[in-house]
């Protein structure tokens, strides 16, 4: 009897209490929120409408989540300027390329043609910063134990940070609006914003290229015969640092084209949007599984569901005021919490096998 | 000319010199085995050939042009292939995948098809679990999909580090077996080995290392009669 006392696991039993606790506040928020609320309750449509603004911004953290994963997958590397590399293109793109167009009127007369034209140099460019962080930062340090790249990474996010901030200045640049987007459409007898359908319908069809792109082409399949072994790679005659540059510029050509999903959503650019978005995406898709691209895609859903539909639906029930303030708070305590019970992610697999 | 032509290299592992000044030459059409101990500087030898190390000072000449300083992707395209130690096939690719990476270099569609069709002739297994993820095919069909996978690119030399460890004896034999096949038409390979007893077996030449030197070359036959290799290699008294 005393023997089983002294085999009890301390830190078992207090992230027993911890999860229990989660539980009981998260039920205890939406069952006062949903049953015993009176007056300022939400009604269906409400519900839907979170919803679906949660699935639109997860759907541009998914995109986001993308370059994370793909380079965790190849390099097992936190690529912390990726959120720069968002930012870069998006700007550029804004500034050079929406601007002049939509001032011109030419957006308007062909709005298809000109996001297309917007969201491709947006690619570019964030491709181009992308080429050249791997070339000059984290290429030569590619044999280096993997504190030192990672610490590169937070400084090179910071270089570009602060080299498009002398390069644009650091005032908010409206991104234009599109009129024929503004307003809503139904869908089924729901009311959506079209700039949120775009988004959403533009991400999937980028995430299902994506997917295609890695899967069934021979470079995707060389991009997953590096991830799993460099030297056996090289020894197929597979050009290696050239495949990790060929990764590192898919990830950010996804980066930029959601960057400028998110200038039609907020219609606001500047030089410091690339480091929310991009710790969210990372927390996206750690939430997923990193190095896993449907994990990146379900965790970003998921990561933009549970900020949307949250704090409502658990927090305003316990009475905090200004709930939507705390969407961060949710997002991040997800981060926690995944990181303490399921450390590979939703689909991701133990590290411990994949080194195996 | 030889077709490989290994002549004085040195190798190091940061500060540990690992190959002390090796030589070898493979002739076309040959199977030279390179037997030794743990440790011996066999594995080090084919992964400096094939590029995955650059000597320190030494030449590597491939059909007559010096590839010392080339690195390991840049080879594949010359005509040498490697089966690496452990099969390090990809194990979540699956095997049809596994097999293509091997043809990575070429872009001749139908000869790749034909390649395909000729290692899935070698390796009925392989066609059986084509669509199958690497990882989950046994230690045996591993190593066939390994060797497949180098005799997709067409190679002129292979090079085979320990194709037999980790197996049953019944597959040791279907191993060298398939050796020799590959060899009679026409791929030359050298060959690493612990079990110096078959390695000699199908080798027309073999070299012996210690300690990351030369210590004895022969023709097989006459290495398989050596008193000191019987005696430290063929476990004969």
């Amino acid at each position: 009897m005393s023997q089983r006392f002294k085999d009890i696991d301390y830190i078992g039993v207090v992230l027993w209490l911890f999860r229990t606790a989660i539980v009981v506040v998260v039920l205890w928020g939406t069952i006062s929120k949903l049953f015993l609320e009176q007056g300022n309750a939400y009604t269906t449509i409400d519900w839907i409408d979170f919803l679906i603004a949660g699935l639109s911004q997860g759907s541009l953290y998914a995109l986001i989540a993308l370059g994370y994963t793909l380079v965790y997958g190849v390099l097992f590397m936190i690529n912390f300027a990726h959120g720069e590399f968002f930012m870069s293109g998006t700007m550029t793109a804004t500034i050079f390329v929406a601007l002049p167009l939509s001032s011109s009127g030419f957006l308007d007369a062909n709005p298809i043609l000109g996001m297309l034209i917007i969201i491709i140099v947006a690619m570019l460019v964030s491709v181009g910063v992308a080429l050249l962080t791997e070339r000059v930062a984290y290429r030569p340090l590619r044999r280096a134990p993997r504190l030192v790249p990672l610490i590169t990474a937070i400084g090179a996010s910071f270089f570009w940070q602060y080299f498009f901030r002398g390069l644009y200045g650091s005032t908010l640049i409206p991104f234009p609006e599109l009129q024929v987007l503004v307003g809503k459409w139904t869908v089924f007898g729901i009311e959506i914003l079209k700039t949120r359908a775009v988004v959403m319908v533009a991400s999937v069809i980028m995430l299902i290229g994506l997917y295609i792109f890695i899967m069934r082409t021979k470079t995707g399949t060389a991009i997953r015969a590096v991830a799993e072994d460099k030297d056996i790679a090289a020894l197929m005659g597979i050009d290696v640092d050239r495949t990790i540059s060929i990764t590192f510029a898919t990830g950010a050509a996804m980066a930029g084209a959601a960057g400028i999903l998110y200038g039609m959503v907020f219609r606001q650019v500047h030089f410091f949007m690339g480091f929310v978005p991009g710790i969210k995406a990372f927390t996206a898709a750690v939430l997923g599984g990193i190095g896993s691209i449907p994990g990146a895609a379900l965790g970003g859903l998921f990561l933009g569901l549970i900020e949307a539909v949250g704090p409502p639906l658990f927090l305003e029930g316990l009475g905090i005021p200004g709930a939507h303030q705390l969407k961060d708070v949710i997002a991040f305590t997800m981060l926690v919490l995944v990181l303490i019970f399921r450390p590979q992610g939703i689909v991701g697999e133990r590290l411990a096998e994949k080194k195996a | 000319m030889a077709l490989l032509e290994v002549n004085d290299i040195h190798t190091y592992y940061g500060n540990i010199h690992a190959l002390k000044g090796i030589s070898l030459t493979v002739e076309k059409g040959e199977i030279v085995s390179l037997i030794g101990g743990n440790g011996a500087g066999k594995t080090t030898t084919l992964r400096t050939i094939s590029g995955l190390i650059t000597p320190r000072s030494g030449g590597v000449a491939f059909d007559g042009a010096d590839i010392s300083q080339y690195r390991a992707h840049q080879l594949v395209s010359k005509g040498i292939a490697m089966v690496p130690e452990g099969r390090g096939v990809f194990a979540r690719l699956s095997v049809t995948e596994n097999l293509n990476m091997g043809a990575y270099h070429r872009n001749d569609k139908d000869g790749i098809a034909e390649d395909l069709e000729k290692v899935f002739q070698i390796f009925p297994r392989l066609k059986e679990r084509r669509t199958q993820v690497a990882g989950t095919l046994s230690g045996g069909e591993q190593q066939m999909l390994a060797t497949g996978r180098a005799l997709m690119s067409r190679p002129d030399l292979l090079l085979m580090d320990e194709p037999s460890m980790g197996l049953a004896p019944v597959l040791v034999e279907a191993t060298f077996e398939t050796i020799e096949t590959i060899n009679k038409e026409g791929t030359t390979i050298l060959l690493v080995e612990q079990n110096a007893h078959m390695a000699l077996q199908v080798a027309d030449r073999g070299y012996v290392l210690q300690t990351g030197e030369i210590v004895l070359s022969n023709t097989a036959k006459e290495l398989q009669r050596d008193p000191t290799v019987q005696k430290a290699y063929l476990g004969i008294e």
